[in-house]
């Protein structure tokens, strides 16, 4: 209930906050949010050293466009991002990720980027980078550098950021034409894990004939998120269809890797795979068909 | 004689007697957030409470080292069960006539059992402490079902208790076998289900605690407590710890809900209690969320089956049950002493038929003690559960409507009283009329027609119903008493010379406006207004001695003491005022608070008029003041009644449900207040979706709890949560001085089967017969799966 | 290390360990009981507390991490010593039983009605589903909320 003592460190801005990470070693942590961070610490399952508040450091929490991206700050709280008229506009899968996180309350104080760094495969964000070519930006007090989804999402409640590396950014490509996506999630309640997550992204051509590019990633059915990279190749220069959704959702379930638990069989996690990426794939393609 | 009118009132509003739905009077202090809560109780020097639980089910402790601990800063004392046995008190009695550890001393037998106690200046310091507690255990096999307690070879779990040699904890019996099995050899049709109905917990939303304030120079102990029966924790107390009652004050303060978790005796009251004793100062112990759920009284977890004997026309002739109840460790149940497994025999139900015989067995498990919790009335949820979905199942197996073949088989209205074949006598019901309201409100003949429909589409729909008999009310003395005590319960009610009153009481309310509701029953015989009279509660040294609030028990006890006290009182004022207005007392009429001349209205005094003369201009040889306390038996008890209709959705894919309509038509005879009653039945249909939809507490192979957090226990918010549509129809007890029978716990006995008929309902016609609780999505999906694999 | 915060308008501070949470500074370090604690995993939500003006569990957050900042609890809901518009809802509505998760609710229902004032009944709900009830079943919390909606609404009509 109580957390063990620690050393708390409130810096203003960024260069502080590397000086400090680069210093601190194994035993420091930031806090961000905290909503994942302290719920640990107060069962002793984390028991930092020194916490490294940086809720204080200005420009880490802005939306915007640049560079043909959308950009999110690591800081940006969930309620940000999802009341963000330029998030709806830009990427419809983070714009109905965005409420499915936890709860309200827990939503106005967690972000993006702790969400993200936490790697937990029940987190609903990595599901959402995967699917969408996001891209995670991580500096030192030397430089900087840009992970892609892939590569960061390393293992269960691991990702690729090293002890000095404080994660600023979380960048995704643009739309390039008419484009849809949705996040689906299957909870007992508001604020449960999800049982089974699905993150969709569907770009089409101008003509809205074909796929050009399809993401597909799933939450909570294995050590950390899974893209489904056999189903969205074969999404990719295909007409839009039922059929064609039908088999993709098949093979997304296929790439699933669920343990049986108290939320269900190993085979029902994957019979809600397949549903919800088939369902996922039209509401994406309907969209990206209005766009 | 049963009517649908909720709002009789003799009263006026600006008296509120019964039937007005009286704004409530605790709401002030609880809208500003000055509610007194256990937690919020400082006192000088007060010190914390932390308790160090077992990682693990089942095991020998072999040692434990307290050094390191005892070093934190901050910290006073670290117990352990051996420094507690130096006091006697490493075990203490159970409410249930078995024995419990406080502190363990040889072998930790549930996960999440007390092992050692850190007393400190500071909750933070108190769990560094406990951090640095090295126990060693050597692990023994854990028993994790009623199943396995039974089996050969089965580990003996309390091996502490003479004469103990296997997992068995009790057996009772009910009803007439050979008249059963008459009945089972005459029947059509036997219908069979065996249903599990999980463990879960009551989870009010404030944990167990108090502090602990033994005056060192005293020796009187004040220990504020979270404590649905104060008088009996206090007499409990004194026998436990040897201390003399009349130097106990138990103070049950503002509670933050209770739903039965707040009837046991914990293991850190006492130790909390042994603290103070010897430290020398007040000590706090509240518990956390994990804790809670961890260790303390569970609900449920029976093993039930039923078998239930017909005609080819529907008409039931005998029920069978055989049912296999998991205590835990330790037998702690709060029930009457007589009744082992609560009043589970009212599984009978709403139905006529002759004969019955129920067959229950208790054992011991590596799990948390408890079972009676969670407002199920001694245990009339689980009965409620499976005798209306054996009725429901009974109905596929026949072809007839489930509404039709529990029409055909109601206790008829002039049946009453009823004596079943389990020995209750029901009071009065009309249950024909109840359902037959709530198919009318839910509009049952279309939504069948829409399901025929639906289903010809490939679309899931379900309807189901569940109308409920409820027994409260504990209960008449010579059949009813918790450690020999007899469930009695009391009012104690002075009238001041300015007019107002005030009422001391033997429950104890964690939520249910007592002290509105109770007003009201003194304002309707008194006619003194609602504001003006005083509701205590809680207080040991305060009030008259009660058995407490559990199992609706409040209003068909404490509020028929509270009449009874209300007309003595009334009585003694009629004398009064004929003494005032110099008549006799034959001649003296009474109407909302004025005592009047028979034929001259204005010749009256009020009854404020009389409160003063109390004091102040009494009749010859009469007694000063206008006071008194009663002590009521109940003759019988009351039986609520209900039926609920529920209709769901189910996604065919997912096998996710959602609640389209939740009609309830409840009677619980007259109601005090129909705001406070319906807002009961809002609760307890909300409980009951939860248990129905997604909450349990289980264990993995290892004994593990996985239900221990919120985050593995579910509560459903406001989202999830159904919207319910209330009716109500009105049959007063006849027994009862104002016709109340009580309403706490009817939603959470009846709604369970309600949503549960209703999604087996929407894939019945797939072969689907049963689910067990939780109905969570997955068991939808394998339900349908299997079933469809089944045709081929 | 020193927290100082405005707390219902007026400023307070005590020292504190950095570990302390909010919810155990605003209850035991500035004596006001009115904010609860609930759960050990930060879903109950019965510790809300606005932080700026925004709902958060303060359980889950730091004291250190309020430095500066202003809160406001249940027991600063009332204005000019009169009860608050959503105050007198409750009352009125029998939006609470045991009262314990009622400061909260609250809370959330004033800075709700704050951003939008005529909310519907989902959005009532959603709004509050960061905060659990085991008394009332919501219904009466969300006709509480919606009757201090009305009255906003009518207030405002007159003015």
């Amino acid at each position: 209930m109580y957390p063990a003592a620690f050393d708390y460190v409130a810096p203003t801005d960024v260069d502080e906050t590397l000086g400090i990470l680069a210093d601190g070693g194994e035993d420091v942590k930031v806090l961000a949010g905290g909503q994942s961070l302290i719920p640990l610490m107060k069962l002793r399952l984390a028991s930092p050293a020194t916490l490294v508040d940086i809720n204080r450091v200005p420009g880490l929490d802005l939306i915007d466009v640049t560079d043909g991206h959308l950009r999110v700050g690591a800081l940006a709280r969930h309620n940000a991002i999802a009341r963000s008229d330029v998030v709806a506009t830009e990427n419809h899968t983070m714009a109905a990720a965005a409420p499915w996180i936890s709860d309200p309350l827990v939503r106005n104080l967690g972000t993006i980027g702790g969400s993200v760094a936490h790697a937990d495969p029940q987190g609903d964000w990595g599901s959402v980078m995967l699917a969408c070519g996001g891209e995670m930006v991580a500096r030192t007090a030397n430089g900087q550098r840009t992970v892609a989804a892939n590569d960061f999402f390393v293992d269960l409640f691991t990702s690729a950021l090293e002890p000095d590396e404080l994660l600023t950014e979380i960048r995704v490509p643009r739309y390039a034409g008419p484009a849809g996506g949705t996040y689906l999630k299957l909870e007992r309640k508001v604020g449960d894990y999800a049982t089974v997550g699905v993150a969709v992204h569907l770009e089409l051509n101008p003509e809205r004939t074909r796929i050009d590019r399809a993401g597909i990633a799933l939450t909570a059915v294995g050590p950390k998120n899974i893209k489904a990279i056999e189903a969205e190749q074969m999404l990719v220069g295909e007409a839009p269809g039922d059929e064609l959704f039908a088999e993709a959702a098949a093979r997304a379930a296929s790439a699933a890797e669920p343990r049986t638990d108290v939320r269900g069989s190993a085979e029902y996690k994957r019979a809600v795979v397949a549903t919800f990426v088939r369902r996922g794939l039209a509401q994406a393609a309907e969209q990206a068909g209005r766009a | 004689m049963t009517t649908d009118t909720v709002h009789e009132t003799t009263t006026p509003p600006e008296v509120g007697g019964v039937g007005h739905s009286v704004r409530r009077k605790e709401d002030d202090r609880f809208v500003q957030g000055a509610g007194r809560y256990v937690d919020d109780i400082v006192l000088p020097g007060m010190l914390h409470l932390a308790l160090l639980r077992s990682p693990v089910p089942h095991a020998r402790i072999v040692s434990i080292d307290t050094t390191a601990a005892a070093q934190v800063p901050g910290v006073v004392a670290v117990l352990t069960g051996r420094d507690l046995e130096g006091y006697n008190l490493a075990w203490m009695p159970t409410l249930s006539g078995d024995t419990q550890a406080v502190l363990a001393t040889d072998k930790v037998r549930f996960q999440g059992q007390e092992v050692a106690a850190v007393i400190a200046e500071s909750p933070y310091a108190a769990y560094d402490a406990l951090d640095l507690i090295d126990v060693e255990y050597d692990a023994l096999a854990p028993v994790l079902s009623p199943q396995q307690a039974l089996a050969d070879g089965a580990p003996l779990i309390r091996d502490d208790k003479e004469g103990q040699t296997d997992n068995s904890c009790y057996r009772w019996e009910s009803g007439d076998k050979a008249a059963t099995d008459r009945a089972f050899a005459d029947a059509d049709v036997v219908v069979k289900l065996d249903t599990h109905y999980p463990r879960s917990h009551p989870s009010p939303l404030e944990t167990c605690g108090c502090v602990a304030d033994v005056n060192p120079a005293t020796k009187h102990v004040t220990i504020y407590m979270t404590s649905q029966a104060p008088h009996v924790h206090r007499t409990l107390f004194a026998m436990v710890a040897g201390l003399p009652e009349q130097n106990i004050r138990i103070v049950s303060p503002d509670l933050g809900g209770g739903f039965g978790n707040k009837v046991p005796i914990y293991p850190g009251y006492v130790v909390a209690t042994a603290a103070s004793l010897v430290i020398g100062r007040p000590v706090k112990w509240v518990e956390t969320r994990t804790e809670n759920l961890i260790s303390t009284g569970f609900a449920r977890d029976f093993h039930m089956h039923g078998e239930l004997a017909l005609k080819r026309d529907g008409k039931i002739l005998g029920l069978r049950v055989d049912m296999l109840s998991d205590n835990g460790a330790f037998f702690s149940d709060a029930q009457p002493s007589k009744f082992k497994a609560g009043l589970f025999h009212i599984v009978t139900g709403s139905y006529d038929y002759p004969a019955a015989h129920v067959v229950t067995e208790g054992t011991y498990t590596n799990k948390a003690p408890g079972g009676v919790a969670y407002r199920c009335s001694f245990r009339v949820t689980e009965a409620s559960y499976l005798i209306e979905r054996l009725v429901q199942n009974a109905a596929y197996e026949l072809g007839i409507d489930p509404a039709e073949i529990r029409m055909r088989n109601f206790i008829k209205p002039e049946q009453f009283p009823y004596e079943s074949p389990t020995g209750f006598v029901y009071d009065s019901g009309d249950y024909p009329r109840a359902l037959q309201k709530a198919l009318d409100l839910v509009g049952y003949d279309e939504l069948r027609a829409e399901q025929a429909a639906a289903r010809a589409e490939g679309r899931l729909m379900g309807i189901g119903i569940a109308s409920f008999t409820e027994v409260v009310g504990a209960g008449h003395g010579t059949e009813y008493d918790i450690v020999g005590l007899r469930m009695f319960d009391s009012a104690e009610l002075r009238v001041h010379p300015t007019g107002k009153a005030i009422l001391k009481l033997g429950v104890k309310s964690q939520g249910q406006g007592h002290e509105t509701t109770f007003a009201q029953i003194v304002a309707n015989e008194l006619g003194i207004p609602v504001g003006d009279i005083a509701v205590e509660e809680g207080d040991t040294d305060n009030t008259p001695y009660g058995l407490g609030t559990y199992a609706s028990r409040s209003t068909p006890v404490g509020g028929a003491a509270t009449a009874v006290i209300a007309r003595k009182l009334r009585a003694k004022a009629t004398k009064i005022a004929a003494h005032m207005l110099e008549a006799s007392e034959d001649d003296m009429e009474w109407e909302a608070g004025r005592f009047f001349v028979k034929g001259t209205p204005s010749q009256a005094v009020t009854i404020q008029d009389v409160a003063l003369a109390a004091y102040s201009n009494l009749p010859e040889g009469m007694e000063a003041g206008l006071e008194g306390v009663h002590y009521y038996d109940p003759p019988n008890m009351t039986y609520p009644f209900g039926s609920y209709v529920v209709v769901v959705d189910v996604d065919a894919d997912t096998g996710q449900w959602s609640v389209r309509r939740m009609v309830a038509v409840d009677d619980c005879g007259v109601r005090i207040n129909p705001m406070i009653v319906d807002g009961q039945i809002h609760g307890g249909l909300a409980e009951g979706y939860a248990m129905s939809s997604m909450q349990f507490i289980t264990f993995d192979e290892d004994g593990n709890c996985i239900g221990s957090n919120f985050m593995d226990y579910m509560i459903p918010t406001a989202w999830e949560t159904p919207r319910f549509e209330l009716a109500a129809t009105v049959t007063p007890s006849p027994h009862h001085p104002i016709g109340a029978k009580g309403v706490g716990e009817s939603a959470t006995v009846g709604s369970p089967a309600a949503y549960v008929n209703a999604v087996i309902d929407a894939i019945a016609h797939l072969g689907v017969r049963n689910i067990d609780m939780p109905v969570m999505p997955a068991r939808v999906w394998s339900a349908m799966t299997d079933a469809r694999a089944a045709q081929g | 290390m020193d927290v100082t915060v405005t707390i219902n308008g007026t400023e307070r501070h005590a020292e504190v360990e950095p570990r302390v949470l909010l919810a155990d500074f605003v209850r035991t370090h500035l004596g006001l009981t009115g904010t609860h604690i609930g759960c050990d995993t930060t879903s109950c939500g019965v510790c809300t507390v606005l932080l700026d003006g925004t709902p958060v569990k303060s359980c889950t957050v730091f004291a250190v991490q309020a430095d500066g900042r202003s809160i406001t609890t249940v027991e600063g809901l009332r204005n000019n010593g009169e009860l608050s518009a959503v105050q007198r809802a409750f009352k009125e509505e029998h939006g609470l039983q045991c009262g314990f998760c009622t400061p909260a609710m609250m809370l959330v229902a004033t800075s709700l009605l704050e951003a939008n004032p005529d909310p519907s009944e989902d959005e009532i709900r959603w709004a509050i589903s960061g905060n659990l009830c085991r008394c009332t079943g919501y219904v009466n919390i969300v006709k509480a909320v919606q009757a201090a909606a009305r009255e906003a609404q009518t207030v405002g009509a007159e003015e």
